[in-house]
């Protein structure tokens, strides 16, 4: 066997080595790396109240309500298979709205409703004009605005 | 390729290559930008905040293609002892790192007016930071353990480069196997969730930047020869 191939092996052996390595700290890491807690991952698991998490899913339609304060909102968040109530005291991000992604940071309180401190816009991997999404930009904020 | 191992052969070929992948670059590049910033209808939901798009996406491309150029130009060097590959990854290693941090950059700005924060510890911007540290170890090393007169890095450094190389499927993957805040792949092999209207100057940067990328490293890869032929004649002179 010619030293070139030897070292071909030995390289070749090393990269699956290293390959299989990092597949098993991805899936060992599957759930420490997770950046949120889907609601299905709240219901399966259990999250105690109190315990700062970060909570992502849609915004349910229609749920978005204002509170008399003004300044206050209340929404539901799914996952498609668990839905969880949430409340946000502040300015919400120009993308946060009903149908779209969203991550909360916050915790539960006693009562089941997550109280989000801080809230970030998910939005998805679609992109399009305007005129195909049916409504115009402006019209849409237009319409939160007005909700709000 | 031992056919290119003749550092004269290769300059041969890479002189007038240079200025075939530079210029067809900056003029696509340039055609994408305006087209990306004046022609396309804004998005749906983000309005103009897209266009950076244009900038951000072949970043990230050159930024994980430099790295998968350095473990390619290792194995090369390592396996078949290529005089050039060695060379060749010390020149990526710099504009890759370059297009990283751009890619980074663009996407903390992206990130405030659509997400709203700068910066999240996220599975896909921790571990593209994590290939910018990657980039600027591999500059150290390169760095510090140059052998004299090959010009090119050390076996420790082409390991280095072979071992990050597992970086880059986990960016791929970071958005798919955890959930993120970063959106999931929009171009993937059954095709784009980009709509056509707002693609296409997309093709153009990537490929202007990509073109732009293969000549800045040829110009490297070029210099450090040329580094080589002075320090070569230098010894020479002062052996008398």
């Amino acid at each position: 066997m010619k030293a070139k191939h030897q070292r071909l092996i030995l390289a070749v052996v090393a990269l699956l080595a290293l390959i299989g390595a990092g597949l098993l700290a991805a899936s060992a890491l599957k759930d420490e790396a997770a950046y949120f807690y889907a609601p299905n991952d709240v219901k399966t698991k259990g999250v105690e109240p109190g315990k700062a998490i970060r909570l992502g899913g849609m915004v349910v339609k229609g749920s978005l309500k204002r509170a008399s304060d003004g300044v206050t909102i209340h929404f539901d968040v799914t996952d498609g298979k668990a839905t969880v109530p949430a409340s946000f005291k502040g300015i919400t991000p120009d993308l946060f709205r009903e149908g779209s992604g969203v991550v909360a940071e916050g915790a539960f309180d006693a009562g089941g409703t997550f109280q989000a401190t801080n809230l970030l816009a998910k939005h998805d991997e679609r992109y399009m004009p305007r005129e195909l999404e049916g409504m115009s930009y402006d019209e849409k904020t237009h319409k939160m605005k007005a909700e709000r | 390729m031992h056919r290119f191992a003749n550092p004269a052969r290769f300059l041969k070929i890479a002189r007038p290559l240079t200025a075939w992948l530079f210029w067809p670059g900056l003029i696509l590049l340039l055609a994408g930008a305006g087209c990306g910033l004046f022609v396309t209808p804004a998005d749906y939901l983000q309005g103009d905040t897209v266009r950076i798009l244009y900038i951000h996406v072949p970043a990230a491309w050159l930024g994980m293609g430099g790295w998968t150029g350095i473990a390619v130009a290792a194995l090369m060097q390592l396996v078949w002892r290529h005089p050039l590959a060695a060379v060749a990854g010390r020149a990526i290693a710099m504009p890759g790192a370059f297009f990283t941090a751009i890619c980074l950059v663009t996407g903390s700005i992206w990130g405030r007016p659509t997400w709203g924060t700068w910066w999240e510890w996220d599975g896909r911007m921790t571990s593209m930071l994590v290939l910018f540290f990657l980039y600027l170890g591999y500059i150290a090393l390169a760095n510090a353990s140059a052998r004299q007169g090959s010009g090119g890095v050390s076996p420790v450094t082409a390991i280095f480069g072979l071992v990050g190389a597992i970086n880059i499927p986990i960016i791929n993957r970071s958005v798919v196997w955890w959930n993120s805040l970063h959106q999931g792949p929009s171009i993937t092999l059954r095709g784009s969730s980009i709509d056509t209207a707002l693609l296409w100057p997309l093709g153009f940067t990537l490929a202007g930047f990509t073109l732009l990328f293969a000549a800045i490293v040829l110009m490297r890869m070029r210099a450090i020869l040329a580094q080589n032929k002075i320090e070569a004649r230098m010894q020479r002179l002062a052996r008398g």
